[in-house]
């Protein structure tokens, strides 16, 4: 039992800004009232529910293949063990452990995997239950599944729509995933996908058409979060239009577009790129069945791992340096390069740019995640600094003195006085981000929602603030305390099961024993043996 | 001067980067000897291992079998180093100044990726001697090393500049992925020496057996390797008659890369 008192609330989603209340916490969840236990006096405090990141990298084999692909990475950020934590490594490509204790200390207490293979999906899991503290899911690969297009192909919705759930329930995951739709696939054949009317090699459906059937799928099973989008042409000066043509191609239907920082540059493919936010932004404003997340880029050694094989290739060819390309068999690909983004380089401050660019053009922030596509623009160590850029106008100006000036002098970045409040903070961060992903017990303060909450001491510089808590409590446990981790504990996978007919599984059967090189009973993950603390997110 | 003697053998192996002229500088033997060193995942001090005499100076003196103790002077930027006996892993790794003299061989990693300074083995060098650690995009950067006796296997590897000069033999992979500077080997290189090598010259005053991705260009008389020798006897190493004025057959490669490299080997007749 636990009681904060004398603290500011801020918790939008129930219109609670910067009041002074008392908030009282049992049996992990948040009560009305509370007899005894101990109190926490956050006088002068700020206390927001649990940070969620909805679009991270941060399990199975592509990201650990990143970690024994950068040792380099690793000797440079060691992590030691402490009495209540285990070793590790940190930097790009943290260890599961070190992942969990710093997304911890940092007040986020839920994060998602934005791309799991469903082949891939056991080792997620085993990854998953070595992650402490956060609660944690994963998004599904589907946009370059074989069996996928071919029920499209064959104009097999119904099918569709019952393999989809079956490969849901079959690998625990959370949501519905395309990758560069299509162009994967392509790439396996030497190819891409440049625009979303291209042809599939061998399959005759388009990009398109994935995007179409499979948003139509999400929500027609009535999943918490609708499809959830990596757009074509990732990277390519000229992709806005691309982008552009995904979102009308939704045509009404709700989808989440990922870090879509990485898709809104102007100009012609292999020449320098501008920035198209503006229009972009402008769609999404005016369409309220679109949400986004950034992605957004900050200057330093990262690691770039993507399901986007192709993307890899070009930025391996771009920068010379060591890659990794995977094929996973009928399902995705896989890329993963090391990438340094400079200041001064044009392309990198362009990058930059637009992200702030998309943060400041949204108008509604129910409809933006915070998100650096971790570690793909930057490590989710550096989400305080992005808090810091929204909501300190005279920081920002301060770092456009020191970035390509050429580059930025092409952006709207330098025109944008706006800044973001602690209440916006709190939405983009937190309540936002578990709207979209349709959690309802995440991301608020209300009774009955989990008991993950985040104390921090005011201070005028947001970077501190935001990276060294003072108080946070996960389930109803204070488990960081002074900026330390306090306790070791375990989070819950959540994942969905929704409906299907078994009767489609004598299809799949046959599909997998010709063209698979797993056996079909081998394939669906054991939840009693895989997820040690597994939470069904109920579909309504 | 500060001497440093070894009074317990480690029964693990001793972190010793404290050991250093920057570290030393203005401290008292006392402060000298309370400073942290990790024994195996224990942590210890200094002085629970050596004996320490004399105020710190920039000149420090270890004595004794220091196999186990690792990673002294990595990093130092200043002073002497003087090893009487052998030293451990990763003596002088990371080093941008100063010299270190071992009497007594080295152990892996010696100098790996050095950014200046001058490190001299009377004995032998192990593995990666001024290599590049797993993964990283450059070695030695800048400084000089000179083997009195033989090397490991990766001497130089993924080298940005600075000289390496070994004396004896060196193993397999000798200047590996090297990106430019100079690497000279009096005795015999191990197979696969100069692979995926980017620019930069690897002498060599023995045959070697090449890698097909070499290709025999000319053979010459480089006047920069005049140069080498020159600074290399300056420094104390002692420079085999004839191989300063004598020609070299050159090959250019590695042809799988640039092919913007050589190696050099001298030719006898």
């Amino acid at each position: 039992m636990l009681k904060i008192i004398n603290g500011e609330i801020y918790d939008p989603v129930n219109n609670i800004n910067g009041e002074v209340r008392e908030i009282y916490v049992d049996k992990g969840q948040i009560t009305a009232s509370v007899a005894g236990g101990r109190t926490i006096d956050a006088a002068g405090m700020v206390v927001m529910p649990g940070g969620v990141d909805m679009h991270c990298h941060i399990a199975g084999p592509k990201v650990n293949t990143a970690r024994k692909m950068r040792p380099e990475d690793h000797r440079l950020d060691p992590a030691p063990r402490t009495p209540f934590t285990r070793s590790g490594v940190g930097k790009t490509v943290p260890t599961t452990f070190v992942t969990g204790y710093r997304y911890a200390a940092m007040g986020y207490t839920t994060a998602f995997d934005a791309a799991v293979p469903p082949m891939a999906a056991r080792h997620a899991h085993e990854e998953f239950s070595d992650t402490p503290i956060i609660d944690k899911g994963f998004f599904v690969l589907m946009g370059n599944n074989e069996f996928i297009m071919r029920q499209i192909a064959a104009g097999e919705h119904e099918k569709l729509r019952h393999y989809v759930a079956w490969l849901l329930q079959a690998s625990k995951g959370y949501g519905v995933k395309l990758v560069n739709p299509g162009g994967v696939e392509m790439w396996k054949s030497l190819g891409n996908a440049r625009s979303i009317d291209d042809e599939v090699t061998g399959f005759g459906v388009t990009p398109r058409q994935i995007i179409e059937s499979l948003a139509e799928v999400c929500m027609e099973l009535r999943l918490p979060h609708c499809a959830h989008i990596h757009c074509n042409n990732l990277g390519v000066a000229g992709n806005w239009q691309t982008t552009m043509d995904t979102m009308k191609a939704l045509d009404g239907r709700r989808g989440h577009l990922a870090h879509v920082q990485f898709h809104s540059y102007g100009g012609r493919p292999g020449k320098l790129f501008t920035s198209r936010v503006q229009e972009l932004a402008e769609y999404v404003n005016t369409h309220p069945n679109l949400t986004v997340d950034i992605g957004q880029v900050l200057f330093g050694d990262t690691t770039s791992m993507t399901g986007d094989g192709p993307l890899a290739y070009m930025l391996h060819q771009i920068s010379g340096r060591k890659w990794v390309n995977v094929d996973v068999e009928n399902e995705e690909g896989c890329g993963i390069v090391p990438v340094e983004y400079k200041d001064k380089n044009y392309v990198h401050t362009t990058q930059w740019a637009i992200g702030l660019e998309w943060f400041l053009l949204i108008r509604d922030p129910w409809r933006i995640a915070l998100s650096t596509d971790h570690p793909n623009g930057a490590s989710f160590i550096a989400y305080p600094r992005i808090i810091r850029l929204l909501m300190d106008r005279e920081y920002r100006r301060e770092m456009l003195k020191h970035v390509n000036p050429k580059a930025i002098a092409k952006t709207t970045l330098p025109d944008q006085d706006r800044e973001y409040s602690l209440y916006e903070i709190a939405i983009i961060t937190r309540a936002a981000p578990a709207r979209i992903l349709g959690l309802k017990n995440k991301g608020h303060l209300g009774v009955g929602a989990d008991a993950d909450i985040t104390i921090y001491d005011k201070n005028e510089d947001k970077e501190k603030m935001f990276s060294s808590p003072r108080y946070v409590i996960k389930e109803g446990e204070v488990l960081v305390e002074d900026g330390h981790i306090r306790q070791e504990t375990y989070g819950r996978t959540l994942y969905v099961s929704p409906q299907y007919d078994p009767a489609v599984e004598k299809d799949i059967r046959e599909y997998f024993d010709r063209y698979y090189t797993i056996q079909f009973e081998n394939y669906p993950v054991q939840l009693e043996n895989y997820l040690p603390r597994p939470e069904e997110v109920a579909i309504d | 001067m500060t001497t440093l003697t070894l009074k317990l053998q480690p029964k693990a192996p001793l972190e010793g980067e404290a050991i250093t002229p920057d570290n030393f500088l203005g401290k008292p033997a006392a402060a000298i000897a309370g400073l942290p060193a990790m024994h195996g995942n224990e942590p210890a001090l200094l002085g629970d291992f050596f004996q320490v005499d004399g105020d710190g100076s920039e000149e420090i003196v270890l004595v004794g079998d220091l196999r186990r103790v690792k990673s002294i002077a990595a990093g130092m930027t200043r002073g002497t180093v003087i090893i009487q006996g052998d030293a451990g892993m990763h003596l002088g790794a990371g080093m941008r100044g100063g010299e270190i003299k071992v009497y007594g061989n080295a152990g892996d990693w010696t100098g790996a990726e050095l950014a200046g300074g001058k490190i001299y083995i009377r004995g032998n060098a192990g593995h990666g001697l001024g290599g590049a650690y797993r993964g990283s995009r450059r070695g030695m950067n800048r400084g000089l090393i000179i083997v009195d006796g033989n090397a490991g296997n990766e001497v130089g590897a993924v080298m940005r500049r600075g000289v390496i000069a070994v004396a004896g033999n060196a193993g397999d992979f000798t200047g590996a992925f090297m990106i430019a500077g100079s690497l000279i080997v009096f005795g015999q290189m191990g197979i696969r020496a100069g692979a995926g090598l980017l620019r930069g010259s690897i002498v060599s005053l023995k045959p070697a057996e090449l890698l097909p991705t070499y290709r025999y260009a000319c053979t010459c008389r480089p006047d920069f390797l005049n140069l080498i020798y020159q600074k290399l006897k300056r420094e104390g190493m002692s420079i085999p008659d004839g191989c300063a004025t004598g020609a070299y057959k050159r090959y250019s490669g590695d042809f799988n890369r640039s092919g913007k490299g050589e190696i050099l080997i001298y030719d006898q007749r």
